[in-house]
């Protein structure tokens, strides 16, 4: 089997010198969300092992790993909405700008709002484009159609849709393309203002053209917002990302900034799995 | 070697073509069966009653004498008998197919009161009149009135209701749940705007369906004591009443005496299958107008 796997090219990354001084101290963006010693289980089966993890604010930072290594896991558990599934446990801490997530007197409604959710597959509502955007500002009560009118421009503008949209803003969602569909999620995302997006294999369901377009739009939205990004496509982690984490058997195998990690990994098993030898 | 011999299977292939016949003939047949019997009462029922229906037999009140007698009486009956059903059954089958699919803890307990559920559905329609005469005619002291016999038609229909609201929401993606909740949305958000209006279609489909078994059922009432001959038209939820089904009932056991009163039973018929042809339809065009692709 061993030969017929092809390894991934290399991405091309700016050397050494440009490491240097991204690694200066000082230099490193503030931590959004701080995670100590995480553990989860679905019921007997324990899919993360003491995860400790910084995100960053203003970067895009990459999960990579084979399925079932608990990537998704950890993303949903920043939302709290891995607690959907009923018999999840959870041990250790998340921080969310310096406050446990975990603590009761945060309403994981209130985490949710800012900490917004791109999914795997586009899944847009049942309604209107308009309707689709304005729905969560309307949720947390906004009722003024103004308002509503320039959330919902903003936010499409935002996702770099709104050129394609504009006129045809009362049409049902599912008119459009599966790419369209996923930046209007991104839009829909955008609107309810969070600081941090979370996308869970944003891509996995578009073809490599609408992939692109997700991708840039990613690299813009990160002037504003942190992003979480998990991803099968190892490519994509290396063009999109700032720091990279390899996730394994429920574990963090190496946390570093994308260029280290896709050049110089420290672990034998990252540099297997970047060079397409598993998973 | 080749285990698939090319001589074997044509020389088997004629047998295997009339059993192919044979199974689609058995079938048809068993289709067509159904098809006739229901052919032959519709038949029966329109040469005998078709006649009899005319405007003096709509607006009319009940009478001894057949050819005075008039049925507006059960149709306002019906009618009012719905008016408690419809609401009662909707607002406790889709609040309960809710709570049983959105908030319940998956668990014993749920899995208890969903077997139950599914338990009552098989229920015979005359142990909810006997209920029904226990707790809403006696012990409430409600009386033989429209109340009681709705709330026990509706008690009788819940079940069938709740499991096909339960169908209709487990039906709706979890995808757009997810969406709305990742949007901070609470629950109840998410239910209302969401996971209801996707729902609907099937929720309406099973509650009209269930509304129509309401309609025709006797049994239940029979047990509650509806009078045999009603003259005065029920005005409200708090009168006495009697039902199309009813009348049917009533004038076929009395046909013995009075050879008039099959056909007016007959008649009858006619109507209560008009009534329940034009809900059907409301709910599959309910159902075709609403249904949308996820």
């Amino acid at each position: 089997m061993a030969g017929v796997m092809t390894a991934i090219p290399r991405p091309e990354v700016k050397k050494r010198a440009n490491i240097e001084v991204l690694r200066t101290p000082g230099q490193e963006k503030e931590v959004v969300f701080d995670t100590q010693n995480l553990n989860l289980w679905y019921g007997e089966k324990q899919a993360l092992k003491d995860i400790n993890l910084d995100i960053r604010e203003e970067e895009v930072t990459a999960i990579i790993g084979p399925s079932g290594c608990g990537k998704s896991t950890y993303l949903k558990t920043l939302n709290r909405m891995v607690e959907l599934v009923p018999s999840v446990r959870t041990t250790g801490a998340i921080h969310y700008k310096g406050k446990s997530i975990f603590d009761k007197s945060l309403q994981v409604e209130e985490l949710r709002t800012q900490v917004g959710m791109v999914f795997q597959k586009p899944n847009p509502f049942p309604k209107s484009i308009y309707e689709n955007i304005a729905y969560g500002p309307k949720i947390h009560g906004i009722r003024n159609k103004m308002i509503l009118d320039e959330i919902v421009e903003k936010s499409l503008r935002g996702a770099y849709i709104w050129d394609e949209v504009k006129d045809r803003l009362h049409d049902n969602a599912y008119g459009l393309s599966g790419g369209q569909q996923q930046r209007l999620c991104i839009a829909r995302c955008l609107a309810i203002e969070p600081d941090v997006i979370l996308m869970d294999e944003p891509t996995s369901a578009l073809d490599p053209k609408s992939t692109l377009k997700v991708e840039e739009l990613i690299r813009e939205l990160k002037n504003d917002y942190a992003i979480v990004i998990v991803t099968h496509n190892m490519q994509q982690a290396s063009r999109i990302s700032d720091r990279t984490a390899f996730f394994l058997d429920g574990e963090v195998v190496e946390y570093d900034r994308t260029d280290v990690i896709f050049n110089e990994p420290t672990d034998q098993r990252t540099e297997d799995y970047i060079n397409g030898r598993f998973g | 070697m080749k285990y698939i011999d090319a001589a074997q299977v044509h020389k088997r292939m004629s047998i295997r073509l009339f059993i192919n016949t044979l199974a689609k003939i058995i079938f048809f047949l068993s289709t067509i069966f159904g098809l006739v019997v229901l052919g032959i009462l519709i038949y029966r029922v329109f040469s005998d009653g078709v006649s009899w229906i005319n405007m003096d037999f709509l607006t009319g009140k009940l009478s001894t004498d057949p050819e005075k007698a008039g049925i507006l009486g059960a149709i306002l009956g019906t009618l009012w008998l719905m008016i408690v059903v419809a609401p009662v059954t909707m607002f406790l089958g889709v609040g309960t197919a809710i709570y049983l699919e959105l908030y319940a803890k998956k668990g014993k307990f749920q899995a208890f009161i969903q077997t139950n559920i599914a338990n009552l559905a098989g229920v015979p329609s005359i142990v909810y009149g006997i209920l029904g005469m226990t707790v809403f005619v006696r012990a409430l002291d409600m009386g033989n009135i429209v109340l009681a016999g709705g709330l026990t038609m509706s008690l009788l229909i819940l079940p069938i209701t709740i499991v096909a609201s339960q169908e209709a929401i487990r039906a709706v993606p979890h995808h757009l749940g997810e969406a709305s909740y990742g949007m901070g949305a609470t629950k109840w958000q998410t239910i209302k705007n969401i996971i209801l209006p996707a729902a609907l279609p099937g929720i309406l489909t099973g509650a009209i369906l269930s509304l129509s078994r309401a309609i025709g059922e006797t049994a239940p009432l029979v047990v509650i004591g509806i009078p045999a001959l009603l003259i005065p038209f029920p005005g409200s939820i708090f009168d006495k009443f009697t039902v199309l089904p009813m009348q049917i009932y009533y004038w076929t056991l009395d046909s013995s005496l009075v050879e008039e009163y099959a056909y007016l039973a007959s008649a009858t018929i006619i109507i209560l299958l008009l009534v329940l042809l034009l809900l059907n339809t409301t709910a599959i065009v309910i159902r075709n107008k609403f249904q949308k692709r996820y």
